[in-house]
């Protein structure tokens, strides 16, 4: 039996195998690995690109202090992202599911349809759940626009539930029960983040902190895109990524405010109105910067 | 007389909108090639593939000989050249014809009908790209082609020919794909007579009929009928094989309602039902694979469902610690629409609505309240937050746990419905004006911010909201006057007011005019109205309605071109002994009688006994008189006629057999 991080080295060999790049995972809170940039302004612009990485994903209304056996605060998400799609995607999917030890002769798939949207994005795409026996295994989408941006090329996004894959294979009913590697549990790897993260999501995150802090980000994220705007010339440097990180601070934060309760109705379309705002403006600034108009073109 | 097959190889196309693509292709394929005849055309899709066949064909489509407009012989002799070059020919063949404007040089040239090859390969690329569907993508990048999902492969064939065409880069040919993971890993070499049977040998069966009967013959011994369910497996699956799978019995203890939609919505099983109608623990699922040999497929499909009911008994669990009635101040935090704010406003708003409606029907205030407080808490519990259609539902079920009275939970469980025009409506009079008092402060609300639906535009639901209110109104015969609801609302009258016709003739089935007759006499309840429509339409069969109607359309018109708005009772001594003294007494006769009569049919056969005076009199007075006094007053005469017995219906709108097309 494969433990966890097996699964892991084999799904990131699968798609080493086929080109792609194995990153790491982005260093800052996300609510998942489309947020992470190597997704979110990668898949903007016409450059191809393709990358696989596991990306913890942090959605703290999700958490339940470690107590129901499939619901977690984070889960891991491994994400790849094949730009643009080859034709032959849904065969190389099922590949990786054999890869990684399902002999699809013996098990049931089907593609159901589900759509993709994020409106804190300004993206959306087409795609399916793939069922493997009545579970959901991955997410697969056709991206069609981000940060409100047409793509060039659209990418295939997939995006593998690692910890319920792995409580299929290794047939456990909690995803605490899952081995991680051999000799240590799920459990022992993260339950203490389960429970700790839960208290402090729902009880103890400090309200008025978290404020402050989301409108620091907010302008510090606003002012550099307004520099961008303003700049002629010379994109190449400008930083555009730290901006990006910026809005993710936000996002985050946001998502604390609402697990805290802190987020009155009237209040909560208009902050993610301002969310959106800024990551919106970092992508069409990434997309300026990934293919500056002709007359701006800069010296390499 | 050649045949044709097109089958369009799809990824996995969503299985609802399959049907309707199908009649889309149909259609369009019908209108392009309606010069080619063919025996039949016939469609059918697996979730991969759009398959449309048509038979005999005509190969070559006949020629058709068309007349080419040239200039008029005034323009003169180098006009007529250029004409004559371009037609292929010369002036001396050109034929001449005369029209308003003068003689004119016309060329009569014989179009080639098109070979049914050359006409398929020229239009299939737009029909397949122009088939409708509800939300489509591009895949090849900006401004490709769009679809539903990406195209990976086309067979077009007229009998043993290629149709050659491109779209999105894929060309069309002879090789079509087997099930993904049983079929063939290589490209199918098919003809049309081998089609059906090299798919099948590939495990792809290309009938949704024979698919559903695979299906069906499964559903037997409990399974509950469920052919939305149904249909949805057979665009699923291209091999579908069922099994039956079982849970413990332990989990028998959750609310029927959870587990068929856990079940239902969130797996895709049939639930099973014991004979006595409770749940059995057992499901149908339906795989899309030929066998599950070592039993893994039911294993996995069962551990899931596991999962999944672990989940809704952990969420039942979680959601008991904290009662519906200290969930209330929570709903502050659930929005219910943008501009309009949170379910706690939402809340209050209702229970003031109910406690009106409460009144006015005679409902059990205290319980109509107290379940108005409820009705929308269970929106913050666990259980629902996952299992979002089992609102109301889980409210009632958790009021019902927690102690709460069976009226109150009975009319927080009902108070959505009714969902549909053939849904239930709330069982109980307290269900039925919470039902109404949310619904009605829904419209309301939406109206007075302008989210009013357009078109086919309606995202919150409106329609079917006020559909609810119609069709409780209605069904439970309450005698609610509505226009008191949504007098403060203008646009929501005439809303209100097609509904009400719509149900009146959809559901009920009564004729548009019937409708319109009732609907222009007015109404204040819905089953007041119910009663006159019901009334007309069984009167209007005997032999003195309709001419008695066609009368008082004459009546009216009378009236209009006299402009006799408003008139003064007719004096009895003005009016001439004769037809027009005995209108006179028929009229009063009928006046008490109708009074007196108990329902409207008896006061609908009362009027039409008015019939032979009124004939009567329309053959033998002349209305008018050259005296304006007695005209004035034989227009009083029918003035009263009109309002007195207009008041049921206004018999004008009734489309007698005369006018009928």
């Amino acid at each position: 039996m494969d433990s966890f991080q097996d699964t892991v080295f084999k799904l990131k060999h699968y798609w080493a195998d086929r080109g792609a790049i194995i990153q790491e995972p982005h260093d800052l809170e996300v609510g998942a690995g489309t947020m992470a940039p190597e997704t979110f302004l990668r898949v903007l612009g016409p450059k191809p690109y393709k990358v696989a990485y596991v990306q913890p994903s942090r959605r703290p209304a999700d958490g339940r202090y470690g107590e129901n056996p499939n619901r977690l605060y984070k889960h891991q998400q491994l994400q790849v992202i094949l730009k643009p799609t080859p034709d032959d995607v849904l065969e190389q999917y099922l590949g990786s599911l054999e890869a990684i030890g399902i002999d699809l002769r013996k098990h049931d798939i089907k593609f159901e349809e589900d759509n993709w949207e994020a409106p804190t994005l300004g993206a959306w795409g087409i795609g399916w759940q793939v069922m493997l026996d009545g579970l959901e295994i991955t997410q697969f989408t056709y991206f069609q626009q981000c940060g409100g941006i047409d793509l060039d090329l659209v990418p295939a996004e997939i995006t593998y539930g690692l910890e319920r894959i792995v409580a299929f294979l290794q047939n456990v009913n909690s995803v605490y029960d899952i081995e991680w590697a051999p000799g240590f549990k799920y459990s022992d790897v993260r339950l203490a983040d389960e429970q700790q993260f839960s208290v402090y999501n729902f009880e103890m995150a400090d309200v008025d902190m978290l404020w402050k802090e989301f409108e620091l980000h907010e302008k510090e994220c606003q002012r550099l895109l307004d520099l961008f705007r303003a700049k002629k010339g010379d994109y190449v440097r400008f930083p555009v990524l730290p901006a990006y990180d910026q809005a993710l601070k936000c996002s985050n934060i946001f998502n604390l405010l609402d697990s805290r309760g802190a987020i009155s109705v009237t209040e909560r379309v208009g902050v993610i109105g301002r969310v959106r705002k800024l990551a919106v403006g970092v992508a069409s600034a990434w997309a300026k910067q990934q293919a500056p108009p002709a007359e701006e073109k800069v010296v390499a | 007389m050649p045949n044709f097959l097109l089958e369009i190889g799809v990824e996995e196309i969503p299985d609802w909108m399959i049907e309707p693509a199908l009649a889309d292709l149909h259609k369009r394929f019908a209108e392009a090639f309606v010069a080619f005849g063919g025996s039949s055309i016939t469609t059918d899709a697996t979730p991969r593939r759009l398959v449309l066949q048509a038979r005999d064909l005509i190969g070559q489509a006949p020629d058709v000989e068309a007349v080419v407009q040239g200039p008029y012989l005034s323009a003169g002799q180098k006009a007529a050249e250029g004409f004559a070059k371009k037609q292929n020919t010369t002036i001396d063949k050109l034929a001449k014809i005369t029209d308003a404007k003068g003689e004119r040089y016309v060329s009569h040239q014989l179009v080639k009908g098109q070979a049914a090859a050359h006409a398929l390969a020229e239009k299939l690329p737009e029909i397949i790209k122009n088939i409708t569907f509800p939300k489509t993508m591009y895949w090849t990048g900006k401004g490709g082609v769009k679809f539903i999902r990406p195209i990976r492969w086309i067979v077009a064939l007229l009998d043993d020919q290629i149709i050659p065409f491109e779209i999105a880069g894929v060309k069309s040919g002879n090789l079509t794909r087997g099930h993904r993971i049983l079929g063939s890993k290589a490209p199918i070499f098919v003809t049309i007579d081998t089609y059906v049977a090299a798919l099948r040998a590939n495990f792809v069966i290309v009938s949704a009929d024979e698919r559903k009967a695979r299906i069906e013959k499964a559903l037997v011994n409990g399974v509950e009928k469920d052919e939305d369910l149904l249909k949805t497996l057979v665009y699923l699956t291209e091999f579908p094989t069922p099994f039956r799978g079982s849970f413990d019995k332990s989990y028998l203890e959750l609310p029927k309602e959870i587990l068929s939609t856990v079940m239902r919505h969130h797996q895709r099983y049939f639930s099973v039902m014991q004979p006595d109608g409770s749940l059995a623990p057992e499901f149908v699922a339906v795989t899309n694979t030929d066998s599950d040999p070592e039993g893994l497929i039911r294993q996995g499909n069962e551990r899931v469902l596991r999962a999944r009911f672990n989940d809704a008994r952990f969420f039942w669990q979680v959601d008991q610690q904290k009662k519906l009635s200290d969930r209330v101040a929570d709903l502050e935090k659930v929005t219910f629409q943008a501009k309009l704010g949170s379910y706690k406003a939402k809340t209050e708003r209702v229970r003031t609505l109910a406690q009106e409606i409460a009144k006015a029907l005679g409902a059990d205030q205290k319980t109509v309240d107290r379940a108005a407080l409820l009705a929308k808490t269970d929106l913050t519990t666990d259980m629902v937050k996952e299992f979002t259609e089992l609102q109301g539902a889980v409210g009632g079920l958790y009021a019902k746990a927690q102690g709460e009275s069976d009226g109150v939970s009975t009319a927080i469980y009902d108070h959505y419905q009714p969902v549909s025009m053939e849904a239930a409506i709330p069982r109980t009079l307290e269900g039925q004006v919470v039902s109404l008092a949310d619904k009605l402060d829904t419209l309301r609300e939406c109206f007075r911010v302008d989210m009013i639906p357009t078109g086919s535009k309606d995202p919150f639901a409106l329609r079917r909201s006020a559909q609810g209110i119609v069709k409780i109104l209605f069904d439970a015969k309450l005698p609610l006057d509505l226009k008191e609801y949504v007098a403060e609302t203008p646009a929501l009258q005439p809303f209100m007011q097609e509904r009400i016709e719509t149900y009146l003739k959809d559901s009920r089935g009564y004729a548009y005019d019937e409708v319109n007759a009732v609907m222009a006499a007015g109404f204040t309840t819905l089953p007041d109205l119910a009663e006159r429509v019901e009334a007309i339409h069984s009167v209007r069969p005997t032999d003195n309605f309709e001419p008695l109607a066609a009368s008082f359309k004459r009546i009216k018109n009378i009236l209009k071109q006299a402009q006799l708005a408003k008139a003064n009772p007719p004096k009895p001594e003005l009016l001439a002994a004769g037809p027009e003294q005995d209108l006179y007494q028929a009229f009063l006769k009928v006046r008490a009688a109708t009074q007196a009569a108990a329902v409207y049919r008896e006061k609908l056969a009362q009027i039409a006994s008015l019939r032979p005076h009124v004939d009567l009199f329309f053959d033998k007075i002349l209305v008018n008189d050259p005296d304006p006094a007695i005209r004035e007053n034989r227009l009083a005469l029918l003035h009263s006629l009109l309002t007195e017995f207009s008041t049921i219906a206004d018999f004008s709108e009734i489309v007698t057999q005369g006018e009928a097309k």
